[in-house]
């Protein structure tokens, strides 16, 4: 009953915080890629769309799913209206580690224990790991 | 005619493996299919002790393999079903005392002598895995709904689609009533996440522990709801559509577990 | 350039030696790594710096049910390898400050790992750490004879189940005598253990005979909390937790009453005598 209760106001069932953290993890042992880095990859992809139309950035989803021998990315995201003219795009590449205002909780927690480490892993090391997304046949 | 050699596996331990090999091999048997179930855990076997054979080994799989028997001559057969027989493993011995075409020398030896042959996996994804995996056409991977047999599972159907074996999984200890309260993932909730087509679900059933400390399969016992449930996936296993049962706890809003398959 | 021999005898504080302690079974899915991440966690909330170590390398998920899963970057590996410095691959737990998780590499094999090297890292962390809990892998092979290579302590899980009593008395054998080993019987469900229909934990120890360092029923709450990566010895609220705040207080110390066995409850207590 306390459950229950708990539930009624707002903490989710622990199985639907079981599928999303499986979703995540099995992504990130999949391609390899830093949980993190996935979380990062569908935060610009939303950015990037909502240059050019008006999206519901809260109701976005952004999925893989493993299809026989390669990993799809499914996205899900709402359009609002078409924009009169498209954004320009944001200045070129972002400078290194330039935490964005709406990051994502696990982007973070993750910048932040980076920022924290004497030794955090460099913008090369991250070009590299998610170049192999693009071609995750290789796995 | 050549047999079905299919492996039995989850990557994680404890999700049930042996006694789904202990209980479709059973049930096959009593389907009438002659039978013989192979214990692959060299070092920690327990096939023989879930079928109550412990006390009838003579020769082992490892002996089999170093020509100290014949394959006949290390086959056990079950007292009450004369077409399942079991093939022990070796337990003072460990996973390296065979090699991968060994392994599929005897698989598919007993290929010859009966209609299906399954194989009791060890956990992990080393040499123990490769050694099972190597002779079979065909595999089952045992999961549970639990986030770390999930991830388990998930690396191993990548190993198994690797090889190009077909993989089929078994839901193993669902229990209905945490699915309903939201505390335990869903059927549906595993197979999004893994890609497998869906072979059974089978209950958490406090029986099964039961029936493991007295050496006899649940599905001898013709009451249980898990015989039931077995005979469906012995009937999938043959080719038979046979619809997923609902397996939904009493409430207003169950999700229904069964998917097409 | 500095004689690098003449420092140890300059420095007069003698090395740190924490204890290394490997949880072991034999059989797979009994709940060593839940039994690793809720002991670890319970040593680490009083106050003890504890490092847990994933030695399942390939099947790694002491990072998932502790839910850290998120931050692992770099794991044993990479450390063992020179990929990554120690400092980079410890990862701080969200909860407890004194606790650390060191992942296992998921996308190699057990084979990988070199035994000594991997010997010289538990040495290592001892020295920076009071507890090393070294979570290892089910079965007998390699990545069995690494987790236990550098610990001399060893807890065994076991289920009272014959099959995993039969893989924890072979463990037992070749765990050696120069360990101390100790038992904890996990998923214990008295209702079935007075319906004969389970082996009890004398059942259990009758047949291991080892000093038995606490007792765990199976409870609901154990999925939960694996579910939400939230180690249930941090609920205060939970008996489960309870009962691993209370191995935690054994291997300590400060608690030296042997663990009490549950029983089942009548009808009347279960009505009455609730604990919530």
């Amino acid at each position: 009953m306390f459950e229950f209760i708990q539930r009624f106001f707002g903490k989710p069932a622990s199985s639907a915080t079981a599928k999303e953290r499986l979703r995540l993890v099995l992504l990130s042992d999949h391609l390899s890629l830093a949980p993190d880095v996935v979380e990062a990859l569908k935060h610009d992809l939303i950015e990037v769309i909502s240059r050019y139309v008006d999206v519901d950035a809260s109701n976005c989803d952004v999925t893989f799913e493993q299809r026989e021998k390669q990993v799809a990315m499914l996205a899900n995201i709402p359009i609002l209206g078409m924009r009169a003219r498209p954004k320009p795009p944001a200045p070129p590449p972002a400078p290194p580690p330039a935490p964005e205002p709406e990051l994502t909780p696990a982007m973070t927690e993750s910048t932040a224990a980076a920022a924290s480490g004497d030794k955090r892993p460099t913008r090369k090391r991250r070009r590299k790991t998610l170049s192999t997304n693009t071609a995750p046949q290789a796995t | 005619m050549s047999a079905r050699r299919i492996v039995l596996t989850s990557g994680k331990g404890g999700v049930g493996k042996t006694t789904t090999t202990a209980n479709l091999g059973a049930v096959l048997a009593k389907r009438g299919h002659r039978v013989v179930v192979v214990d692959a855990d060299i070092g920690l076997r327990n096939l023989d002790l879930v079928l109550g054979v412990e006390k009838r080994i003579v020769f082992d799989l490892v002996e089999v393999v170093e020509g100290r028997c014949q394959l006949r001559q290390a086959l056990i057969k079950d007292k009450r079903l004369e077409n399942l027989s079991i093939l022990p493993a070796a337990q003072t011995r460990d996973k390296t005392a065979i090699s991968e075409l060994q392994m599929a020398n005897v698989v598919q030896q007993l290929g010859e002598l009966c209609d299906y042959v399954l194989i009791d996996c060890p956990a992990g994804i080393e040499h123990g895995f490769r050694n099972a995996i190597a002779g079979a056409s065909e595999a089952i991977v045992v999961t549970t709904p639990e986030v770390s047999a999930i991830r388990d599972a998930d690396r191993v159907i990548g190993k198994l689609n690797e090889r190009g074996l077909p993989v089929r999984l078994i839901v193993n200890r669902l229990r209905p009533e945490m699915v309903r309260s939201g505390d335990m993932l869903s059927v549906e909730d595993v197979t999004d996440i893994l890609s497998a087509e869906l072979l059974g679900i089978i209950p958490e059933d406090e029986e099964v522990i039961d029936t493991t400390n007295r050496g006899e399969p649940i599905v001898l016992q013709p009451e249980s709801r898990l015989a039931a449930i077995y005979d469906k996936i012995a009937r999938r296993l043959e080719g038979d559509l046979v619809p997923f049962t609902t397996l939904r706890a009493p409430g207003f809003f169950g999700r229904l577990f069964g998917k097409a398959s | 350039m500095i004689q690098r021999e003449e420092a140890p005898a300059v420095s007069a504080v003698p090395r740190k030696r924490g204890r290394a302690i490997v949880i072991t079974s034999g059989k797979g899915g009994v709940g060593k790594t839940t039994t690793t991440a809720n002991t670890g966690a319970a040593l680490a909330a009083t106050g003890a710096t504890v490092v847990l170590v994933d030695a399942d390398v390939g099947l790694r998920n002491l990072d998932i049910v502790m839910g850290l899963e998120a931050r692992v970057r770099y794991h044993v590996l990479d450390v063992l390898e020179g990929a990554a410095t120690l400092d980079d691959a410890l990862v701080a737990d969200k909860r407890v400050p004194a606790l650390r998780l060191l992942a296992a590499a998921q996308t190699r094999e057990k084979d990988d790992v070199d035994t000594i090297a991997f010997r010289d890292l538990i040495g290592s962390l001892r020295e920076r750490f009071d507890y090393v809990l070294i979570d290892c892998p089910a079965g007998i092979e390699k990545g069995f004879a690494n987790a236990i290579v550098g610990a001399d302590e060893a807890i065994i899980v076991c289920t009272p189940e014959v099959s995993a009593v039969r893989d924890a008395d072979r463990v037992v054998g070749l765990l050696g005598d120069e360990r101390s080993v100790k038992l904890i019987v996990n998923r214990l469900r008295p209702a079935l253990v007075r319906k004969g229909k389970m082996l009890s934990v004398e059942d259990v120890n009758a047949i291991l005979r080892l000093p038995l360092l606490g007792v765990i029923t199976d409870a609901p709450d154990v999925i939960i909390s694996t579910n939400r990566g939230e180690p249930v010895a941090l609920d205060a609220a939970s008996p489960v937790g309870a009962s691993y705040r209370e191995i935690a207080q054994r291997i300590i110390g400060t608690l030296t009453t042997p663990p009490v066995v549950p029983h089942d409850k009548s009808i009347f207590e279960k009505l009455f005598g609730s604990r919530k």
